[in-house]
C-alpha cells in the first residue's frame, strides 16, 4: 500500500467537500433517510441535528460506507464513493463510544491508520507522537487506553482520526458519553482542531445546543428529511417550520387564530384576545384567515410589565425560577397555556407567583407558523 | 439471618478469600463455613481422599520407593506413550482450533434461527454419551462404512482403505468429541467485542483479513487459549475415543493405566502413571493460567 499523505504531514490538507444526491436508505417499511440531497463545502463542519429516528446517523454511516443506500449517490472530494468499501474512503472517524482498540497502547492506537496504509515503524510513531500532542496528551502514548479517562480516550480516538490527515473528518455523537463540563471543553478543542487542520467535519448529534456552538451551519433533519439547512443565527432567528423553531433553543408557542392575511403580513389574535401585527417576513406556511396557527416567541424576547399597551398579554405568574444569570418566570395565559419568560437581570427581578402581569416583546420577536406547505 | 439473597463480594473486597456476603451484609467466617461445608466434605471424601490413596501406592509399595516412577522413564515404551499422548493431544487441539473457530466467528455474525440452529448443533453433542459419538466414527469409518464405500463408488480407490484405528482417525474423532469445549470459550470472547471495534478499523483503512489479525484475533485472544488449554488437558486424560478407534499404535496413556490396572493388577504403577500425568496437568494450567490473566490483564478479555 502507498505512504501517500502520511508522510505529508506539515501544512494544514485542506478539506474535501461531499456531495449527496437523492440519498435514499429503508430499513423495512421505514424511510430512515428519504431522499436527501446534501452538498457540504471543503473544510466547512456540518452538523446533523435532529431527534433520533430522524435519519442522520444513517446518513453518516452512508458516507463513511457502513450502510450502502438504496438510491442516491455520494461523491467525497470529487470522486463518486458510493459504492466503494469504507477502507477505502480515506475519511476520518470518531465513534459514539471511545472504541480504542483495548489491546494496543495509546501510540499504537494512533498510529494504527499509518500502520494500515504501510508507514514504517519508526515514522509512524513519530506522527502518532505529533498527533497526540495537537490534541494535548504528550506523554501519554505508552499506556493502555484503559488507563486514560473518558475524555483523554476520546481524545487519543480524535487523534487516531487525524494522523493519517483525512480530508473529511465524520462525528458520531463523539461526546455524549462525556459530562457537561468535558463536553463543553472538548467542543471547543474540536473546533480549535478543525480550523487549524482546515478539515471537512460532519458530526452527528441531537443536542442542539452543541451544533450551535460547532458548527458553521446545521442540517435540521426529521423523519429522513432535511427540514432546513442553515448558519445557526439563521436558524434560531428564522427557523422555517414550528418543528425547527422547537428543536432549535427554546420556545413559547401560543394557539392563535388568523385574523387577516394580506401580503404584507397577517394579523393574529393570541389567548387574552390581544391582537397582533405581524409583518411577511416573520410569517411562514399558508395563512387563511378564519384558520388556526401557531406563533412562537423566544423566552428571552419578553419583557414583564415593560407595557400595558394593547398588544400586552395578561397572564398570571406561576414559578419563578432562579437560574443564576438569568431567572425564568412561569406565567399561564387566559386560555391556561404557559409562557416561559428568561429575564436576565436577576436582581431587578420582584414577580412573585400568583402576580398578574403583562407580557410584552419586541415587534419582529413574534413569528407565526401557518399550514405547512408540501416542499 | 436471610438466606435468599445471591453470593456476591462487593467491588472494593481486595482479597477473594476475604469475607463473604450475603444480600448485601456480611456474613460470619462460622456461617460461610457451614455453607460450604457439603460441597468440600463430598469433594474430600469422592475426590481428593481416593486419589491421594492412590497416588500413596505410587510412592509406598511395596515399600518406600520412587521405583514406580523410574519404571514410567525408563522403559522407552512407556515414555513414548507419554510423548505420543501429548502429540496427539496437540494434533487434536489444533484441528479443533481449526475447525471450531470459524463456526464461534460465524455464531456472532448470524441471528435468529440460523443462530438457534448453530447454537444448537454445537451444544447438542455435549449431552449425548461420548460413546455414542466415537461409536458413529467407527460406523463411518470401517472397511465396510460410509466413507469407504463411498470413495470406492467415486472410483477414487478400488478397495476399503486403513482409515479406523489409525493416529487420524483418532485425532479427527477427538476433535470432534472436544469440540465445543473450544468454541464456547472463543465464541464468548468473540461476543464481547464490540462491532465498533472493527468498524474503527476498517474506518482507519484495514481491509477485512487485516482488521481480523490486527483487531478480532488479540482480542480474542483470551478465548482461544482457555479453549485450547481445556480441550488439551482433556484430550491427556481421553479414554473411551482411543480406546476404540485406536489400535495398539495409537496408545495412550489412559488406556495404558486401564491396562495397568484391570490386565496387569499393577495399581502402584498405574499410580505413578497417573501421577506423571496429573503432575503435567496442572503445570501447564499453572503456567497457562499466568498467560491467560497477564492477557486479561491487557485488556484481552474485554
Amino acid at each position: 500500500m502507498a505512504s501517500t499523505g502520511a508522510s505529508t504531514n506539515i501544512g494544514g490538507a485542506a478539506g474535501g467537500g461531499i456531495e449527496i444526491r437523492g440519498l435514499t436508505k429503508t430499513f423495512g417499511a421505514v424511510r430512515a433517510v428519504d431522499g436527501v440531497s446534501l452538498s457540504v463545502r471543503p473544510g466547512e463542519f456540518l452538523a446533523l441535528l435532529g431527534p433520533s429516528g430522524s435519519g442522520k446517523t444513517s446518513i453518516l454511516m452512508s458516507i463513511a460506507g457502513f450502510e450502502l443506500p438504496d438510491a442516491g449517490s455520494i461523491a467525497i472530494d470529487g470522486e463518486d464513493m458510493t459504492y466503494v468499501t469504507p477502507a477505502k474512503r480515506k475519511l476520518g472517524m470518531v465513534f459514539q463510544k471511545y472504541t480504542l482498540f483495548p489491546h494496543l497502547s495509546v501510540l499504537d492506537n494512533v498510529a494504527f491508520g499509518l500502520k494500515m496504509r504501510g508507514v514504517g515503524r519508526g515514522e509512524r510513531h513519530r506522527l502518532a507522537a505529533e498527533a497526540l500532542a495537537t490534541v494535548r496528551l504528550d506523554g501519554y502514548g505508552a499506556r493502555m487506553p484503559a488507563q486514560l479517562s473518558g475524555g483523554q480516550q476520546q481524545r487519543v480516538a480524535l487523534a487516531r482520526a487525524i494522523v493519517y490527515r483525512p480530508k473529511v473528518l465524520l462525528m458520531d455523537e463523539p461526546l455524549s458519553a462525556l459530562d457537561k463540563n468535558l463536553r463543553e471543553e472538548m467542543q471547543l478543542e474540536i473546533k480549535r482542531l478543525q480550523s487549524q487542520l482546515g478539515i471537512t467535519v460532519v458530526f452527528v448529534t441531537h443536542d442542539q445546543g452543541e451544533a450551535l456552538t460547532m458548527a458553521d451551519r446545521v442540517a435540521i433533519l426529521d423523519k429522513g428529511r432535511i427540514l432546513q439547512l442553515d448558519s445557526p443565527k439563521a436558524l434560531y432567528e428564522t427557523p422555517k417550520t414550528r418543528f425547527v423553531a422547537g428543536f432549535m433553543g427554546e420556545t413559547n408557542f401560543m394557539n392563535v387564530r388568523i385574523e387577516s392575511s394580506a401580503t404584507n403580513g397577517v394579523s393574529v389574535r393570541l389567548p387574552g384576545y390581544t391582537l397582533h401585527e405581524v409583518p411577511a417576513p416573520s410569517v411562514v406556511g399558508r395563512t387563511i384567515a378564519g384558520a388556526q396557527a401557531v406563533a412562537a416567541v423566544r423566552p428571552e424576547q419578553i419583557v414583564l410589565n415593560g407595557s400595558s399597551g394593547a398588544e400586552a398579554l395578561p397572564a398570571t405568574v406561576t414559578g419563578v425560577i432562579y437560574g443564576g444569570a438569568t431567572v425564568l418566570c412561569i406565567a399561564q395565559l387566559a386560555d391556561g397555556s404557559e409562557m416561559r419568560a428568561r429575564l436576565s437581570d436577576p436582581s431587578r427581578v420582584s414577580v412573585k407567583t400568583g402576580d398578574r402581569v403583562h407580557l410584552s416583546w419586541p415587534a419582529d420577536a413574534l413569528r407565526v407558523y401557518g399550514e405547512e406547505v408540501a416542499a | 439471618m436471610s438466606f435468599a439473597g445471591t453470593l456476591a463480594t462487593p467491588p472494593s473486597a481486595p482479597s477473594a478469600l476475604g469475607r463473604l456476603w450475603l444480600g448485601g451484609r456480611q456474613i460470619s467466617v462460622a456461617a460461610s463455613a457451614v455453607l460450604l461445608a457439603p460441597f468440600f466434605a463430598l469433594l474430600l471424601v469422592v475426590f481428593v481422599y481416593p486419589l491421594l490413596s492412590l497416588l500413596s501406592t505410587s510412592f509406598l509399595e511395596p515399600h518406600l520407593t520412587a521405583a514406580n516412577y523410574q519404571r514410567v522413564f525408563d522403559n522407552p515404551v512407556y515414555l513414548r506413550v507419554m510423548l505420543r499422548t501429548g502429540w496427539i493431544s496437540l494434533l487434536t487441539t489444533v484441528l479443533a482450533l481449526v475447525l471450531g473457530f470459524p463456526i464461534a466467528y460465524m455464531m456472532t455474525r448470524v441471528k435468529g434461527a440460523t443462530a438457534a440452529l448453530l447454537t444448537a448443533c454445537v451444544l447438542l453433542p455435549l449431552w449425548s454419551s461420548v460413546l455414542v459419538r466415537t461409536a458413529a466414527w467407527v460406523v463411518l469409518l470401517r472397511r465396510d462404512g460410509i466413507v469407504n464405500n463411498a470413495l470406492q463408488w467415486l472410483g477414487l480407490t478400488d478397495k476399503p482403505l486403513t482409515l479406523l484405528y489409525t493416529e487420524g482417525a483418532v485425532v479427527m474423532a477427538m476433535a470432534h468429541v472436544l469440540l465445543p469445549f473450544l468454541i464456547l470459550p472463543i465464541y464468548s470472547a468473540l461476543k464481547n467485542i464490540p462491532d465498533d471495534y472493527m468498524r474503527a478499523a476498517a474506518m482507519l483503512g484495514a481491509s477485512r483479513t487485516r482488521a481480523f489479525f490486527e483487531v478480532l484475533f488479540p482480542l480474542s485472544r483470551a478465548g482461544i487459549w482457555s479453549g485450547c488449554l481445556m480441550v488439551f488437558l482433556s484430550a491427556l486424560g481421553f479414554f473411551v475415543t482411543p480406546a476404540l478407534i485406536g489400535s495398539p499404535q495409537e496408545l495412550m496413556i489412559a488406556t495404558l493405566v486401564s491396562q495397568q490396572v484391570r490386565e496387569m493388577l499393577d495399581w502402584p504403577f498405574a499410580a505413578a502413571l497417573i501421577g506423571v500425568l496429573m503432575a503435567v496437568v496442572a503445570t501447564l494450567t499453572m503456567v497457562f493460567s499466568k498467560a491467560i490473566s497477564f492477557n486479561r490483564l491487557m485488556g484481552g478479555g474485554a
